[in-house]
């Protein structure tokens, strides 16, 4: 029967490194009645697990934090099958299970894994997926991941995400000794890396399309620059470093241009876009307001934007050709700013004030332009999809200290990844 | 609107993520012991003159000029909520800057515009450089000159106080005076 499958050789992008270490703790904090149940078996024996690594719980959880899916607990099962024709449909059936997720791995040579795994809809006692993954150590965390993807998309037709990453800035320490350091970790926090530290504030980090590089914002000069940093090789590089503001980098989709923002010599933010082989430089906007936080459109054709040139600050929207006048996206409220469009750009993200606080709401792009606040809390900002834009990871406040947060695309489900250290602004999800 | 372009290659202690990077490798920026001083011993409000931040022996605020209570005190102008006006209790810090920046033509200065912590990040650089700019404004209507003064935007990635509360805010919501040396 395996001799079907296709077999995927993982390659183990991530080395350990020793002071890698679990970051986040999930608390689901808003559930969804609809979530799907589910049941992933104990993959091996309890001796192999604890000498290696235990993948079916990894998946498991990474399925759990979707909030689509409630999955269940090991000490709840009455039986731990390893392979199809060993479940016993009508007893998990029993168990309210609508699907169940086993496997087994074995060990080959020191360091080398052989995971199987298959997954069944309980009812129909019928075999979705059943694939091979080999890898190394470090690299069964990855295996896992693509895993809970391989399920995720095949029950609900939605790319899965649990294999990609985030970027995130971390203030550690207290006045007047801070470490503002740039992070990218696995999209479950898990593995965070350092890839910029610095003693002055770091921000705005943006994902070049192909997730090669990151550009972001560093005041280590004490003025702000717009560097771009290749994350593999680490080099770096100052794209940007005018007389006054540099600020808010957002990559055009085909990664030619950033979009950025400047400030003439009397202090009027606004927008321009820099093409980043030849530097030119583009004015998108001319307004005495502030122009900000530029995001491009799916076709690279127009920019969307924050303006207060009306009041408040509200979001915009403008083509790049020359001439192009602004079009003002939202009216409810006085306080609507940076924007993020989902993946399909059937929605926006942003950022609104209600009842004294600052929430993450979404803005219907088609048809009448419905508006929903998605959070409750008081400084929720940050918004970013995504890939498959089912989810949104921001930034808010608990507890007096900064922490990212996740809210699905519906508001349904909310959960907030507590870390072990540092104050958690400006997370990224990189694309695919 | 045309500048020029400042391209550097910043290779030199540039972060590392191949591999597998120990926490010491990473760049760290050569601008160590830079930071602004905790103005929390500062009563909000208390009008004008000398509201001379820093004095903290271990203040890493080293390489201002102009650092404790002298007439080139690093000062602060405090701003209501989402507000760049000047308040009439600042008034003498504006005239009494202006008088040490047109007696002496030589004297540089940077204001540093602050925001609290609400709202968005970006906006609040756009807030920050609005409150610096308005400084900057008053300065030269009495005669500064405009090569004398430049400005920076924090927005409210540099607190000087910690806190969600009001009084927090109050006291990050300003513009600091900055003589350069």
């Amino acid at each position: 029967m395996y001799k079907q499958l296709p077999r995927l050789a993982l390659i183990a992008l991530t080395l350990a490194c020793p002071w890698a270490h679990a970051e986040f703790v999930v608390e689901v904090t808003k559930g969804q009645t609809e979530a799907i149940p589910l049941a992933v078996v104990p993959f091996a024996s309890a001796e192999l697990t604890a000498a290696s690594f235990d993948v079916a719980q990894l998946v498991s959880d990474d399925l759990a934090r979707s909030g689509r899916f409630k999955t269940m607990d090991r000490k709840d099962m009455i039986e731990q099958p390893h392979a199809g024709a060993n479940i016993s449909f009508d007893d998990w059936r029993r168990l309210n299970n609508d699907y169940i997720v086993v496997g087994s791995m074995q060990a080959l040579g020191t360091d080398r894994y052989s995971i199987t795994y298959e997954l069944y809809n309980v009812l129909t006692k019928q075999r979705l997926l059943g694939f091979q993954i080999s890898a190394n150590r470090p690299g069964l965390r990855s295996a896992g991941h693509q895993i809970a993807d391989a399920v995720f998309e095949k029950i609900l037709g939605i790319r899965g995400a649990f294999s990609t990453r985030i970027a995130y800035v971390s203030v550690l320490g207290h006045l007047p000794d801070k470490t503002y350091q740039l992070i990218v970790a696995d999209a479950d926090g898990e593995n965070p890396r350092v890839v910029m530290q610095s003693r002055e504030p770091l921000m705005s980090p943006s994902w070049s399309p192909d997730g090669s590089s990151l550009a972001y914002v560093s005041f280590e000069q004490r003025l702000p620059s717009v560097y771009v940093q290749t994350l593999k090789s680490g080099d770096r590089r100052i794209v940007s470093a005018h007389a006054g503001v540099n600020q808010a980098p957002a990559w055009s989709p085909d990664g030619q241009k950033l979009a950025l923002v400047l400030s003439t010599r009397d202090g009027n933010l606004d927008i321009y876009t820099m093409d980043l082989t030849t530097q030119q430089l583009t004015r998108i906007t001319d307004d005495p307001g502030i122009d900000t936080e530029p995001q491009w459109s799916k076709d690279g054709q127009s920019i969307y934007f924050t303006s207060d040139r009306a009041g408040g600050p509200q979001i915009y929207k403008v083509g790049i050709r020359p001439g192009d006048k602004p079009r003002r996206l939202t009216f409810q409220g006085s306080y609507n700013a940076r924007a993020r469009i989902s993946p399909d750009e059937t929605q926006l993200a942003f950022v609104t004030q209600e009842d004294g606080g600052y929430r993450i709401a979404t803005l219907d792009l088609r048809g009448r332009g419905d508006v929903q606040v998605l959070t409750k809390g008081h400084f929720d900002v940050s918004p970013s999809y995504a890939p498959n834009g089912a989810v949104l990871i921001y930034a808010t406040r608990d507890k007096g200290r900064g922490v990212l947060a996740l809210v699905s695309a519906d508001g349904r489900v909310q959960q907030r990844l507590v870390s072990s250290e540092g104050e958690l602004q400006e997370p990224a999800w990189a694309p695919f | 609107m045309k500048r020029m372009l400042l391209i550097a290659l910043a290779l030199a202690g540039a972060a590392l993520l191949a591999g597998c990077p120990k926490k010491h490798n990473v760049n760290d920026a050569p601008v160590a012991g830079t930071q602004v001083p905790d103005s929390s011993g500062n009563a909000e409000g208390a009008s004008t003159s000398t509201n001379a931040l820093g004095g903290d022996a271990n203040s890493a605020s080293r390489g201002y000029a102009g650092e404790g209570t002298g007439p080139l005190a690093r000062k602060v102008i405090y701003f209501d909520f989402d507000k760049s006006e000047i308040k009439p209790e600042y008034a003498e810090i504006v005239t009494f800057t202006a008088h040490a920046l047109t007696a002496n033509s030589r004297l540089k200065l940077k204001l540093e515009g602050n925001t609290d912590n609400r709202g968005t990040r970006e906006y609040n650089i756009g807030l920050g450089e609005r409150r610096a700019q308005a400084v900057r404004r008053a300065l030269m209507l009495q005669g500064v000159a405009e090569s004398q003064v430049s400005t920076v935007s924090f927005g409210a990635e540099r607190p000087a106080v910690e806190g969600e509360d009001e009084a927090a805010w109050a006291k990050n919501r300003r513009v600091e005076v900055v003589f350069l040396p």
